[in-house]
């Protein structure tokens, strides 16, 4: 799968987001990795120029409740609803919901594990197979665990 | 939710102006989907040169002067696929800075997978798809380090060669026939002492390999020295003959590799090698 890893926001390290682009990588997967400091509007133009089927964003500095939700409306806006939109970092558990409700499929705590994302990725692509909905435009209850 | 669009149909749509669907081309165009496009004379510069020596960060500097003269500039961005896992890290474009907002910057990352005959024979349609949907100057990233590599620089009418202050790791690579090749050298990191060595050992070397005057410029992406000359340099660039042939000769090479790995009977030939029940001579004739 070809997958755009980027960092939303201000703050100033991407050791995070480095390790999950690597172990992607390792997984199989094609990852463009944006390094730091990107807009939505410029991290949405990068998933449309690298037609990439998914993209995390990777948060520490609390961006989730408005940098996420811009970037899932920017993708929507540019005709890019199949694309999958996953996130991780430091996230509030009674924030979770309403980030799902914006379509994105999976929240990665701090602690979790490259493997679950890797099977994360597994289970999007399977749906995408057999034509159910995952894309952040596509119309889902489906979320990870 | 929208309807997926054919091949055909996103073709045109990119032709008609769909960024979007442009990305969608090359997707297919790199998946071996092949259009008929009108004949054509793209502009293409194709770059390499040592990991790390700053190839993306030049383009970089290179795009925003060509996007302030008005150029639309389109990047394929080659990075090699992991051979354990087949995956890929791309990180070119994080180097360059104006890929993500300009709308006259347009930039592809690609990994060069397990193409048959490589991504090289991908490459050329790929820039005819960009050149027929309007895209002035396109520029081909590779690391020059194989063989595969300087088969896909080889598609480009000019070949930037870029190197750093250290060792003069391009002359090492000379073996592998992309000094030859290379229509412009550019050593990159001047704000780093020991350039201006690098350069000259660069520029003797040149002497000696074939008694070229390939020109060699002193260029840093960080503080922009010298890459208004380069870009002179580059725009001006007049291929000379041999070497066109040399481009003409890898270009048969990749294609003549795709037919030969996307022959139908290969395998079997290969089991017949693999037990010795037939000679090379005789596979050789067997796939013609
Ligand atoms: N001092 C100095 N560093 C530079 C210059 N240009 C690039 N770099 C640095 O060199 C490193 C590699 O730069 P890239 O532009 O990614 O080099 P590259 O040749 O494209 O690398 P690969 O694609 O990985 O082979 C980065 O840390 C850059 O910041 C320069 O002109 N001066
Ligand atoms: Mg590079």
């Amino acid at each position: 799968m070809r997958i755009v890893i980027a960092k939303p926001g201000l703050d100033g390290h991407d050791r995070g987001a480095k390790v999950v682009a690597r172990a992607l990588r390792d997984g199989g997967h094609e990852v463009v990795y944006t390094g730091l400091r990107k807009t939505p509007e410029e991290i949405v133009r990068i998933v449309m120029d690298e037609d990439a089927a998914a993209l995390g964003l990777s948060t520490l500095s609390g961006a989730h409740d408005v940098l996420v939700p811009a970037v899932c409306d920017g993708l929507r806006e540019e005709g890019l609803s199949e694309v999958i939109v996953f996130a991780g970092g430091i996230i509030p558990s009674d924030e979770r919901d309403s980030l799902h409700n914006q379509g994105v499929r999976a929240i990665f705590g701090p602690g979790a594990r490259t493997s679950e994302i890797l099977e994360f990725l597994e289970a999007a692509s399977g749906r995408i197979e057999s034509g159910e909905p995952v894309g952040v435009g596509e119309n889902s209850g489906w979320r990870w665990r | 939710m929208a309807m997926a669009l054919s091949d055909s149909e996103t073709m045109s749509s990119a032709l008609s102006g769909s960024r979007r669907d442009l990305s969608r081309a090359l997707t297919a165009i790199e998946n071996g989907a092949n259009f008929d496009f009108a004949a054509a004379d793209p502009w293409t510069l194709g770059v390499t040169g040592p990991p790390g020596v700053g190839k993306s960060s030049l383009i970089g500097s290179l795009i925003s002067k060509w996007a302030d003269r008005g150029e639309r500039v389109a990047v394929l961005a080659v990075d090699p696929s992991s051979p354990n896992s087949g995956g890929a890290l791309l990180a070119d474009r994080m180097r360059m800075q104006e890929a993500d907002s300009a709308d006259s910057v347009f930039v592809r990352s690609l990994a060069t997978r397990n193409h048959p005959g490589g991504l090289a024979s991908r490459i050329s349609p790929m820039i005819d798809c960009l050149h027929a949907c309007g895209w002035s100057r396109i520029v081909i990233e590779t690391v020059g380090s194989g063989q595969s590599e300087i088969r896909i620089v080889a598609f480009a009418d000019r070949v930037l060669l870029v190197d750093g202050p250290d060792r003069g790791d391009v002359i090492q690579a000379e073996k592998a026939g992309i000094l030859e090749l290379a229509d412009i050298i550019a050593i990159n990191k001047s704000d780093l002492p020991n350039s201006e060595q690098a350069a000259d050992s660069v520029r003797t070397a040149m002497r000696l390999v074939n008694g070229s005057d390939t020109p060699v410029h002193l260029v840093s992406a960080h503080d922009g020295s010298g890459v208004d000359d380069l870009l002179e340099e580059i725009e001006s660039c007049s291929f000379s003959v041999g070497r066109n042939r040399l481009r003409a000769r890898e270009q048969l090479l990749s294609a003549w590799d795709s037919r030969l790995l996307d022959h139908p009977g290969l395998n079997e030939v290969l089991d017949s090698l693999e037990t010795g029940s037939i000679t090379l001579d005789e596979a050789v004739e067997s796939l013609r």
